[in-house]
């Protein structure tokens, strides 16, 4: 196996769906010419054409609309938003339009689409581009939504997101493109709706998605030198959820702390621990605590940004707190 | 054009438009009564006086081209082949419906005749028009896709978002704008900052025409350009139709009487579309009083049938609450 970027993972899925199946194309803002805002679609204009990677006017509505009317006839659009900021110009065509044709037209139109880019904060860019929009998402049925965490769970993420035949929004991380991890590079896909454990422990679970996951594996790599064990749930897909996997952990290690990226009113947190009171009710030693960004937009100056994100120290705060440890 | 001489002097394709026209006429004063007896609910938007639009633009078309609308949908559903049984279940709530009750007056579909809907944001279907003609192309085909638009979507940006793209990319889309002078009760003067709708096609690099609605012959004239146009260079165009809707916005308004005068409506109903056609193809004795008296007795029985059908089909089980929402996927 490769040791390969979260990156280089997406653009190796990119190329083999597009290889795979000549209805794939990718369209959005600087994909082909610039070979990604990101870089994520290099060298793909050269090996595909300008045909399969379309470069945008800066028009995020009308493109993700170009992307649901050829889903509508049968190719299969990628719609990469240079970030997700961006794409709430163009959330009628994902909240009105592709979310909702296959039952607005009785089951005849589905909608095999990917809309794709990153998501949540890099660093002190501001309030503006640093949001993390999965709850807004994960709230409309008729998408599913998945936030890889690893190189390995992009890749296979997003071959499985490409070649499902419903809406699927794929939330990549600025600060994850460049982490590194073990990617086969042989075909592979991972099923939608299935978390993973990415650390087996039975003291406490940390429930979490997408770029949090390396800080709940940080959060457990440090509480393991105090003989601390935590089980890490990694939803992967946020929406379908998987329950069975959250309410496993739970009924295993008696206490939960649910990490978010994003605010905390109404948040995938508050989906999550709604769940763990309906199906734990019984099994809980500790009430369960979330953590997640401050409920203010994020600041820009270095010292306040820091103070906004959700991190280890809090997230081993939170975790603390639930085992009544005294720090 | 060479078209409008040779279906001038065409009786059979008179006939048949008029048929066309008379057929949604009646079909959507059926539905209002429905409407008045509560058999249909939620909105619902009549589109009697525009139908020379319609039969117009889509006797033209050929079966594997390609049609998106507003949710003023259902004189282009019937024009397009749907059958009125299948359109009046639907606006009925009914499991026999197009929609299978899912979609109601506003979210017409049959992917039988590439009716790809019934769209009830305004301005929200022609991105994904232009998504169709994306798509035509990127599959080296020579269909196109009509997108019918009211003339308010114009001051929206998904419109211009959308013909920006056609215009660069050349996409075989005819966008038409059936400006009927009012986006709900906001007369065109008081929205656009410009009068003459068809000129925003410039902007784009894209041909546009301004064409009389109520003529269905000019309406032909008008698409078949448009239609060549697509069908060879895959050139988009953009047509303002101007046409008139006799009734209110929907069926919570009255027609007249507080953002349109009594008088400015008694004036549209003169140039009436099924009137200029019928006079005209008895004035060149094409047909007879007595083939529109048949015609009317035909269509009276298929509309009364469209009514008894949507009546006896059932609704939606409960179980279809829960069906539609995600699509199994086999791959």
């Amino acid at each position: 196996m490769a040791l390969i970027t979260y990156r280089d993972a997406l653009n190796q899925a990119l190329r083999d769906e597009m290889h795979r199946d000549d209805r794939v194309f990718l369209m959005g803002e600087e994909v082909g010419e610039y070979n990604g805002a990101y870089k994520v679609s290099k060298g793909l204009l050269e090996e595909f054409g300008e045909m399969r990677v379309v470069d945008t006017p800066i028009t995020e509505l009308g493109f993700a609309g170009v992307g649901v009317g050829a889903a509508m006839v049968g190719l299969r659009p990628v719609v990469e938003f240079m970030t997700w900021n961006f794409a709430l110009l163009a959330l009628d065509q994902i909240v009105n339009a592709a979310a909702k044709m296959l039952y607005m037209s009785g089951g005849q139109f589905p909608m095999p689409l990917v809309f794709r880019g990153p998501n949540g904060a890099a660093l002190q860019l501001s309030a503006q581009h640093s949001q993390s929009w999965e709850s807004w998402l994960a709230h409309i049925p008729g998408l599913k939504v998945v936030a890889p965490g690893t190189p390995y769970d992009a890749k296979g993420l997003l071959k499985a997101a490409i070649r499902d035949d419903n809406p699927v929004i794929v939330l990549e991380g600025e600060m994850l493109y460049n982490t590194k991890g073990e990617v086969p590079d042989e075909d592979y896909v991972i099923p939608l709706g299935k978390a993973e454990l990415k650390r087996e422990g039975d003291h406490c679970s940390i429930i979490t998605s997408g770029k949090m996951v390396l800080v709940a594996m940080q959060v457990a790599d440090q509480m393991a030198k105090d003989g601390i064990r935590i089980d890490v749930v990694d939803l992967r897909t946020i929406r379908p959820m998987d329950v069975d996997a959250i309410t496993a952990s739970v009924r295993k290690t008696n206490r939960a702390v649910v990490l978010e990226e994003g605010w905390e009113v109404c948040g995938i947190g508050a989906q999550v621990v709604d769940y763990i009171q309906r199906d734990c009710f019984d099994h809980l030693d500790a009430p369960v605590l979330r953590v997640h960004q401050a409920d203010v937009p994020m600041p820009y100056a270095k010292a306040i940004e820091k103070a906004a994100k959700p991190d280890v120290a809090k997230t081993i705060a939170a975790v603390k707190k639930v085992m009544y440890i005294e720090s | 054009m060479a078209a409008k001489k040779k279906s001038d002097n065409d009786p059979a394709l008179g006939k048949s438009l008029l048929h066309s026209m008379i057929l949604q006429r009646r079909f959507e004063e059926k539905v209002a009564e429905a409407y008045a007896l509560g058999k249909i609910g939620g909105f619902c938007h009549l589109y009697i006086g525009q139908e020379a639009v319609s039969t117009g633009t889509l006797s033209l078309l050929r079966d594997d081209d390609y049609v998106l609308t507003t949710y003023r949908d259902h004189g282009q559903a019937i024009m397009r082949g749907m059958s009125p049984r299948s359109v009046m279940a639907e606006l009925f709530g009914r499991i026999d419906g197009c929609s299978r009750g899912k979609g109601g007056s506003m979210h017409l579909f049959d992917r039988h005749v590439n009716f790809l809907g019934g769209h009830g944001i305004v301005g929200g279907h022609v991105p994904m028009a232009t998504g169709v003609g994306f798509a035509i192309k990127y599959r080296g085909g020579d269909q196109v896709c009509i997108c019918y638009m009211g003339e308010a979507a114009v001051n929206n940006g998904a419109f211009h978002e959308s013909l920006n793209m056609a215009g660069l990319w050349r996409l075989p889309v005819i966008y038409v704008i059936e400006n009927n002078k009012y986006g709900m009760g906001t007369a065109l003067a008081r929205a656009s900052s410009i009068k003459d709708m068809y000129k925003r096609g410039a902007t784009y690099n894209i041909e546009s025409a301004e064409v009389d609605g109520q003529d269905v012959w000019a309406v032909r004239d008008a698409m078949q350009d448009a239609i060549d146009r697509a069908r060879k260079d895959y050139a988009p165009t953009l047509l303002e139709i101007r046409t008139s809707r006799y009734m209110g916005h929907s069926m919570s308004d009255a027609a007249s009487g507080t953002y349109r005068s009594k008088e400015e409506l008694e004036s549209d109903r003169k140039r009436d579309p099924i009137n200029l056609l019928k006079a005209k193809l008895i004035t060149d004795k094409l047909i007879m009083d007595a083939d529109v008296a048949a015609m009317e007795a035909e269509i009276a029985a298929v509309v009364q049938d469209s009514w008894d059908f949507a009546d006896a089909s059932p609704e939606p089980p409960l179980e279809a609450l829960f069906e539609d929402v995600y699509v199994e996927t086999t791959t």
